[in-house]
């Protein structure tokens, strides 16, 4: 039996990965899919809680976790052509216009 | 054997978390976050929840990373010469403190909890697809509205922001949309 520490430890580290992808990557793309990675840990997470205190409701979040997901790539998606058009530029560094 | 199961799913899925974040092509990063993502519903099905292995193929494999794909492919971007940030050594060694206070934090939790009605008994007597349905359009069932709403939300921004825009030497299109 595997216990659930062995689940916990590798949702960590994945959450770590990608948390380092969003501060270390120049490529907007890349920095949604490290956020995919981040919320790919918490499904990890609450789906082997659920498993192992015998509750539903941890699936339950995870199946919307997907759901939000999906709509998050979509706008973040649909932000970045926007971008693009006007700037041809998807680097995080070079979209500055709002910083000052 | 479950442990030989767990030990392949999990070792695979970070090391594709970690070539996802570390590769210079982002079509190579996007083919690793596909791996990683099929062996994560890999351990969904180690916690028997064979449901959401089944979603998260269709859903995540199936649906949001073939729009990463299309909008790469679409925007055509060239391999950079310089894909980490410049002070990447610097946010490294953040991320590093953040992880030691976690895994801490973690040691010293105790896991426990108080134990629900769901058993893997009672959900075999139904099954899996059948249990979650309940659970989820009886308890729920306003989450599940909310994420309705959320989605038609997130479509209408998405078609409204990637619109192309009207061409200025045209007024009358806008003009009559006004009027």
């Amino acid at each position: 039996m595997i216990p659930l520490s062995a689940y916990v430890f590798v949702s960590a580290v994945l959450f770590m990965t990608g948390l380092m992808g969003v501060l270390i990557r120049r490529n907007f793309i890349i920095v949604l899919m490290s956020v995919e990675i981040m919320l790919n840990a918490a499904n990890i997470n609450l789906v082997a809680f659920s498993h192992y205190l015998d509750s539903m409701a941890g699936q339950l979040a995870a199946l919307f976790i997907i759901a939000i997901a999906a709509g998050e790539a979509a706008v973040g998606l649909a932000i970045i052509i926007v971008v693009f058009r006007g700037k041809m530029a998807t680097n995080v560094d070079e979209i500055n216009i709002l910083k000052w | 054997m479950m442990w030989l199961l767990f030990g392949y799913f999990a070792t695979v899925s970070i090391v594709a978390g970690v070539l996802t974040v570390s590769l210079r092509n982002a079509v190579h990063c996007s083919l690793a976050l596909l791996t990683l993502l099929l062996h994560m519903a890999g351990l969904f099905v180690l916690l028997n929840s064979e449901f959401l292995a089944m979603v998260q193929i269709i859903v995540y494999a199936g649906a949001i990373l073939i729009l990463y794909l299309f909008v790469l492919m679409l925007l055509s971007l060239k391999t950079e010469e310089q894909h980490l940030h410049k002070k990447y050594a610097f946010m490294v060694f953040g991320g590093m403190f953040v992880f030691v206070e976690l895994l801490i934090f973690l040691l010293q939790s105790p896991f426990g909890g108080k134990k629900g009605e769901a058993t893997p008994e009672v959900i075999l007597n139904t099954d899996h697809s059948h249990a979650i349905g309940i659970t989820m359009f009886s308890d729920y069932i306003l989450l599940f509205e909310i994420v309705g709403i959320f989605l038609l939300g997130a479509i209408i921004g998405a078609i409204v922001l990637a619109k192309t825009p009207t061409k200025p030497d045209n007024p009358d299109s806008t003009q009559t949309a006004i009027s």
